[in-house]
Order: C-alpha cells, then sequence, then structure tokens
C-alpha cells in the first residue's frame, strides 16, 4: 500500500510537471495530445511557426533557385503533390504562392509537425487528406528554392 | 477438552502464520519497500543506463534500459532475424559470410564497449560469435551491426571479444584446440597432443573509423582458452587468459579435463608480440576468413575473403606468454580498476585467487619458475600470488568491480553474489541469486573508472521465479543497487536467449547522438531510387529489377505487369521518408523470404522468385500513417512464354472505359 502511495504520489509529482520535452510527435497517434489545446493566442495563421519571420521576394524568378528547387520537389515532394491543383496524398501546388505568404510555407516545409499542431487551415486539411505532412527535413536553403520553384509553377498559364 | 480445540486452532494459525511467513522468505526478506520508487521509471521518462546484454544461443545483443529491465531492441549480429530483414535483404546477406558459406545463426556469449584510456567511450560494442569463430562491431550510432570478421585456426571462439584500454587490440581465444587450418585436419581425434593447438587472435581496430582486421595470431599449446581481460594502467600491454583443460583430454572432458589440481592463468605481453613482429619474426601463414563490412551510404555489405594472418610461435618465440597455475579450471579472468590485480576464478574451487601484477613482473625477472608447460614457462604460484579469499562460496565464475576497492563474484553452485575487499581479502557481504548466476554486469565494471551503481545478475536457471511457460522458461537477469554497504536486489527482469556477459553504459553518453535518419541525398545504393520520377521496373534477360519507393502511405509503382514464371526479380526499395521513426516494411504473399524493413533514406532489396502464375499482392507491413492499410500494390505473374510486356504505374492503371 505504501509502495503504491508513494508511486502514485511520484507519477503525479512528475505528470503536474508537465514534462514532455522528449516528444517529437511525428505519427497520427501523438497528434491528439497536443491538439487538445486549441487557443493559440501566440499563433499567426499568416506568417505560421517557425524561423522564417520575413523572407524578402525579388520579383524577378531566380532560375537557378528553380532548378534546386525542382530537382528536391523530384526526391522529396513529387511522391505526394501534384503540380496542377489535382489533390494527391496532399494538395496539388496550382496557386499556392496566392494563397500563403512565402515565410508560411517555408515555416510549415521546416517545421512540419508544429505547424501541423497549431494551425487551424492545416488541421482542416488534416480531415481531408488523413496523412500528416512528413518533415522531410530540408535545409533554410531548400525550403527557400522550393518556395521559388513553386512560383514559377504558379507563373505559368 | 476446550483447552485443545483453542490449543489446536493457535496451532493452526500459527502454522499458517509461519507458512506465510516462509514464503515470502525469497522475496520479502530480500525486497525491501522502496525497491518499487528505485526501478521505477515512469511513463515518458527515460532510463539511467543502457544495458547491452549477449543473446546467448539466439545470437543476438539486446538493449535493455536500467533501473527498469525494459527491453528496447534485440541487435541482429550473428543470426538472421525476418522482422528486420537482416540475412534476407541482398544488402546484408553478405554480413554472415564466413569461410564456410552463408550461417544463418550463431551463439553470441560476450559484449565489450569500446574504451579510451580504460573508460567506456560509447562509440562501439563488439560479441563474439562462438561456434563459427568471429567479432562482430555494432555502431552505438546506429545500433547495427557495422562489422564482422572471421577468425581462422579457431574452434569455440570464447575468451573474446574483450579489449586493451584504448580498444587498439580486440582479443579472441579459441574454446576448442584444433589442428592449424593449413594442417592436414584428417587425422585421429586421440592425436590432440600432437596435432592440435591453442590460437589467440589480436584483431586491431582503426581509432577512426573502427575498422577492424586480424592483427596477428600466436599460437599456443593445445589447451582450453575460456576467458580474458586486458591489463591496465600499469598492466597495460599485458592480456590475461584463464585456460583449462591443460590435462590436454579429447574426450569426457567432464572427468578428463578436472584431474589436475591447478590449470593456468596465461599472462600475453602483447608490446612484445608486437616487437617480434616489427623484427620480422612472425609468419605469414595461409588461411582462409570473411571480413564483411557494413557501408552506411550505400546501405549495403561486402564480404571479401581474406588468404593469410601473422603467426607467432609462443614456444619459439620467448618473453610473450607466460603460465600462472590457477587452482581448478579457471572460468572467469578479471583485472582491478588499477591494473594490479588479476582475479582468477577456479569454478570448481572453493577459493579464489587473487595475483598481483607487480609480483608477477618481479617473478619473471628473477625466473622464478617452476619448469615450462609445453617450451612456456610456468611463473610459481605463490610467486605470482597476492592472497586468496578463502571459503568465499560455491563455483566462483567471474567478477567485476565498483573502483572503491571492493571485488563481486559470482558464484554458481551456490548461487549467490559475494562482495569481497580487493586489499584485505574479506568477505565483505553477499546476497543470492534465482538461480545459478553465471556473469555479472557493473557500469564500467571490467574498465577503469566503475560507475557501480548497480550490479545486474545474469541467472542460468529461473524454475519458479516467472509464470510458467512449458517446458522452456524465460531467460532472466536480476538488478541489485550496490550504491550501499549491503547490496539489495531490486528487480527481476526476463532476458532474450541465454543472458551471458553484458555491459552497461550510462544513457548519457549515447542518447543524443542517434541517428534519426540517412539522408537521401547521400545514399549511394546501386539501386536507389531517388524520387518517384525514377521509379520504375527494368528487364535484363531472366532477370528483373524493379526500382520502386515508398513513402506515407504509397509504393511507387504499386502496379506491376509482365513479370514471368523463371524471373529472378529483384524490388529494390528506397525509403524517401527523412523523419525519425518512419520504416517501411515491405513483402509479397508467396515470397520465401522474410520481409524488407526499410529506414527512412534507406535502399533494402528483396529477392524475389514466383513460383506460381497469378496476381500478388504486396504491402507495407510497419504501420506507417492513417492510410497504412492503404498502402499496398499488386504484381501479376504471366506464364514463362506470356507476350505480357513489362508495365508499371502508380495511379493510373485504371479499369477499360466500355465501348
Amino acid at each position: 500500500m505504501k509502495i503504491y502511495f508513494t508511486i502514485l504520489a511520484l507519477s503525479l509529482g512528475i505528470l503536474s510537471c508537465g514534462g514532455s520535452e522528449n516528444q517529437t510527435s511525428t505519427t497520427d497517434a501523438e497528434v491528439k495530445t497536443e491538439v487538445e489545446n486549441p487557443e493559440n493566442p501566440s499563433y499567426d495563421p499568416k506568417r505560421g511557426s517557425g524561423k522564417f519571420t520575413k523572407v524578402d521576394i525579388d520579383p524577378a524568378i531566380d532560375l537557378v533557385m528553380v532548378k534546386k528547387g525542382k530537382s528536391n520537389f523530384d526526391l522529396k515532394c513529387g511522391s505526394c503533390h501534384r503540380l496542377s491543383s489535382e489533390r494527391l496524398v496532399g494538395p496539388g501546388w496550382k496557386g499556392v504562392t496566392s494563397r500563403r505568404a512565402p515565410e508560411w510555407i517555408m515555416n510549415f516545409i521546416t517545421n512540419t509537425d508544429e505547424m501541423i499542431n497549431k494551425d487551424p487551415q492545416v488541421q482542416a486539411q488534416l480531415e481531408i487528406c488523413l496523412v500528416r505532412m512528413p518533415n522531410q527535413n530540408l535545409s533554410d536553403a531548400d525550403a527557400r528554392s522550393l518556395y521559388e520553384f513553386m512560383r514559377q509553377n504558379d507563373a505559368k498559364k | 477438552m476446550k483447552s485443545s480445540i483453542n490449543s489446536i486452532l493457535l496451532f493452526l494459525i500459527l502454522g499458517a502464520w509461519s507458512l506465510q511467513s516462509c514464503k515470502p522468505k525469497n522475496v520479502g526478506n530480500l525486497i525491501s519497500a522502496d525497491a518499487a520508487t528505485k526501478t521505477y521509471v515512469a511513463p515518458g521518462k527515460y532510463d539511467e543506463f543502457y544495458n547491452l546484454v549477449s543473446g546467448g544461443f539466439s545470437g543476438q545483443m539486446s538493449v535493455y534500459g536500467l533501473p527498469s529491465g525494459r527491453l528496447f531492441r534485440v541487435i541482429p549480429v550473428f543470426s538472421v532475424d525476418p522482422e528486420k530483414g537482416y540475412g534476407y535483404s541482398e544488402e546484408t546477406k553478405p554480413m554472415l559470410n564466413t569461410s564456410h558459406g552463408f550461417i544463418p545463426w550463431d551463439d553470441l556469449h560476450h559484449t565489450e564497449l569500446s574504451q579510451t584510456n580504460g573508460e567506456v567511450d560509447g562509440r562501439w560494442i563488439f560479441g563474439n560469435a562462438n561456434n563459427t569463430p568471429r567479432v562482430a562491431r555494432i555502431d552505438l550510432s546506429s545500433f547495427k551491426t557495422a562489422e564482422i570478421i572471421e577468425l581462422p585456426n579457431s574452434a569455440g571462439n570464447h575468451s573474446s571479444p574483450f579489449i586493451t584500454e584504448n580498444t587498439e587490440y580486440v582479443v579472441a581465444g579459441t574454446r576448442f584446440s584444433v589442428p592449424p587450418d593449413n594442417k592436414n585436419g584428417d587425422v585421429p581425434i586421440n592425436t590432440y597432443k600432437e596435432n592440435f593447438k591453442g590460437y589467440i587472435s589480436f584483431i586491431s581496430v582503426k581509432k577512426e573509423t573502427g575498422e577492424m582486421d586480424l592483427a596477428f595470431q600466436i599460437e599456443c599449446p593445445g589447451v582450453n582458452f575460456d576467458l580474458s581481460h586486458a591489463g591496465k594502467g600499469k598492466s597495460h600491454g599485458w592480456f590475461f587468459f584463464s585456460c583449462y583443460n591443460t590435462e590436454q583430454a579429447n574426450t569426457l572432458l567432464e572427468v578428463n579435463a578436472s584431474q589436475r589440481d591447478k590449470d593456468f592463468i596465461m599472462a600475453v605481453n602483447w608490446k612484445k608480440a608486437e616487437e617480434y613482429i616489427k623484427a620480422g619474426k612472425a609468419k605469414r601463414m595461409p588461411a582462409k576468413y570473411a571480413h564483411n563490412k557494413y557501408n552506411e551510404k550505400t546501405h549495403t555489405a561486402t564480404s571479401e575473403m581474406k588468404s593469410e594472418v601473422l603467426v607467432l610461435d609462443a614456444k619459439a618465440l620467448k618473453e610473450i606468454c607466460y603460465f600462472i597455475p590457477c587452482p581448478k579450471s579457471p572460468h572467469g579472468c578479471d583485472v582491478d580498476p588499477t591494473g594490479e590485480f588479476i582475479v582468477g576464478s577456479g569454478k570448481l574451487a572453493a577459493l579464489i585467487p587473487v595475483f598481483s601484477f607487480d609480483k608477477m613482473i618481479k617473478a619473471i625477472a628473477q625466473k622464478q619458475f617452476d619448469g615450462d608447460y609445453e617450451g612456456i614457462p610456468v611463473i610459481k604460484y605463490e610467486a605470482a600470488l597476492y592472497g586468496e579469499v578463502k571459503k568465499p562460496g560455491l563455483g566462483p565464475l567471474h567478477t567485476e568491480f565498483d573502483g572503491k576497492g571492493n571485488a563481486f563474484t559470482t558464484f554458481f553452485v551456490s548461487s549467490e553474489v559475494v562482495k569481497w575487499n580487493i586489499k584485505d581479502l574479506k568477505v565483505v557481504d553477499r546476497v543470492p541469486t534465482y538461480y545459478s548466476v553465471g556473469h555479472l554486469c557493473i557500469p564500467g565494471g571490467d574498465s577503469k573508472k566503475p560507475n557501480a551503481k548497480y550490479l545486474i545478475a545474469y541467472n542460468k536457471i529461473t524454475k519458479d521465479r516467472y509464470l510458467p511457460t512449458g517446458p522452456e522458461l524465460a531467460q532472466s537477469a536480476q538488478l541489485y543497487d550496490i550504491s550501499g554497504e549491503k547490496m539489495q536486489m531490486i528487480l527481476d527482469f526476463p532476458t532474450i536467449g541465454e543472458p551471458h556477459y553484458a555491459q552497461a553504459i550510462s544513457a548519457d553518453l549515447l542518447k543524443n547522438k542517434q541517428i534519426k535518419f540517412y539522408k537521401i541525398e547521400e545514399n549511394t545504393n546501386k539501386y536507389v531510387t531517388k524520387g518517384e520520377a525514377e521509379a520504375r521496373v527494368v528487364r535484363e534477360g531472366n532477370v528483373v529489377h524493379v526500382y520502386m519507393t515508398s513513402i506515407r502511405s504509397h509504393f511507387a509503382p504499386d502496379n506491376i505487369e509482365g513479370i514471368k514464371l523463371g524471373d529472378e526479380v529483384y524490388i529494390h526499395v528506397t525509403n524517401l521518408e527523412q523523419d525519425w521513426d518512419v520504416p517501411h516494411g515491405f513483402a509479397i504473399k508467396g515470397a520465401r523470404n522474410a520481409e524488407l524493413l526499410i529506414m527512412p533514406g534507406e535502399t533494402q532489396t528483396m529477392k524475389w522468385v514466383p513460383e506460381r502464375v497469378g496476381i500478388f499482392p504486396m504491402y507495407c507491413t510497419d504501420f506507417c500513417s492513417a492510410l497504412h492499410q492503404e498502402m499496398q500494390g499488386y504484381i501479376r505473374v504471366s506464364p514463362k512464354n506470356s507476350r505480357v510486356p513489362i508495365s508499371f504505374s502508380l495511379g493510373t492503371n485504371m479499369p477499360l472505359a466500355k465501348k
């Protein structure tokens, strides 16, 4: 009895500390625990959440970046996204640069799990697609060149 | 009358009470109330130590957390593991190649962590194959077998894989002496004394990469080499091996190898051996042994067959080897953290001899020898002896140290762990084990710096400790808190295989350096598919290569037609995921093979030889997303003379529109 009480007290103590520092949520099963907190007053739905706060976009499309972006698309994105507006596993990319700010897109690409957990529009999308977008571990430069590739895709008629 | 009833009642009550007090004797008297809090690791919390435990006749190595005793992983090493595709995928098959060909099983007895300056450093852990002699290196950032090297001239690689204090060498002493590989082995078995030799192998380990190489072997008299440990500190440069069967019996060893009052600890001056090699005294001998390496960029193992080995003759080349008499078939051979004391555990003895390194060196200098054994000088017992632990228990086997002047020895016959003081050789404490303990482990307990919070006993018999499961019962370990003066049993936990030696390491040394996934950009597997656009099926005669990708949650391609009976199909699956904990599995109905389990960024290949015409479903076996159950596809197999062309697709192979 005494032992059980001690364990209970111990686990309560740990729980009340609320330490979930070991969690990197990647699987669907883990979503629920973190989504239960719907109010994110600090969350900016235009910018998203992540390291990109302000991305300067030159009016002219950088073709070197487009090329790099295309190769990343082929390797890491094209399995699930079409360049048209047709949904495959995830939504088609056509028009994405007019729907979303560059900061939002680049944050989503690089900080995927947190954005899936926090962004109301991504959560709505998840209810349709049901597959959490994988974090494909793209570098900041990769994310930027993918954005450039998206711009070029949207520029095409 | 009444009083007699009363007295009967009293008797019954007393009886019941004594029964109750009897039963927990095993448990209640030993387990204190705080045992649960000491071993309880709350959900989501981490253990303090990794415990890397030999899997015995499973051939694998298992990873537990301490103090919880929770099993985290079984690392496939010397046995195939269909769950992980190890030994089944084309990439991993070469790991189990030997000079005898592919071998699917072995018996892993001992684990040894790499060390720097005599302290565990968390780079690698080594394991021995006892049956077909080999040593494996496991990388502790991937928990995968990185390399396996075979040992020629050996049989029953038991005194292995113990290491020197900077991991300069991993040693391997043969348990069975046998005729050397380059001699005619077709000799009568009872010519042991003339024809059988005992080889000790020194495997060098490259400092940066860990790559192993059989540096040299020492040919010794034919005996059974049992266990070993390197000197450290002042005795660095020496290695100590226990030997039994100095009777050189070749049959009924149970009786015939237990005749002599004393067998030996063999002291090997490996620095001297290095000098002889430099002086050109070693002979290049023909030998055939496999050296298998797993490349983390190609995700592919290669097996190279080597053809010679450097051999030193211990009889002809003086001052490499010395025998120290040690009572009654010594088993454990353990060196204390200072490097001064060598503990030999005669498994049939009722005492523990403790040898002094300083005295041994002096005895050698003063030639205090008792003649020789097969040309190797035998040091006088008393000249090397520091002292004996008298009547410590029955059947001493192995000793580890706490770095505070105490040694802990297991006793197989009397089922206990005994703590004794190295200096005064007095017994300090003893605790029972359930039952017949073999090895024990203290984190860093065979290094210069033990981290002596826990002691784990690995038992040979468990009898009544767990719910019974038919004739074969759980294998078991027991955890003791040794932070105080008295040892305290705090946990039982079952293990895989039969546990022999194990090592433990602070979690802080490993947990932050784990590989989470393989970068797809760095994947140089010959059959990698970098993106779905490259997914394809290629026919080369009757060999078909399928370049397939996997991502949550589909394969590309997932419809394949044009495979014919008589084809050899190689399905190369590249997992395009780039995140932790997202392996995909791959299986095909009827394939006489195991599944593939492909880590993120890896490519693995399944060989499939279809044997029937029909439609063969394939699917992902590792639950990957909410649409995991949709991660499936079909392969059509047609008759040998069919004209169905090769075709492959994903999402486009729709029913033909009706006219």
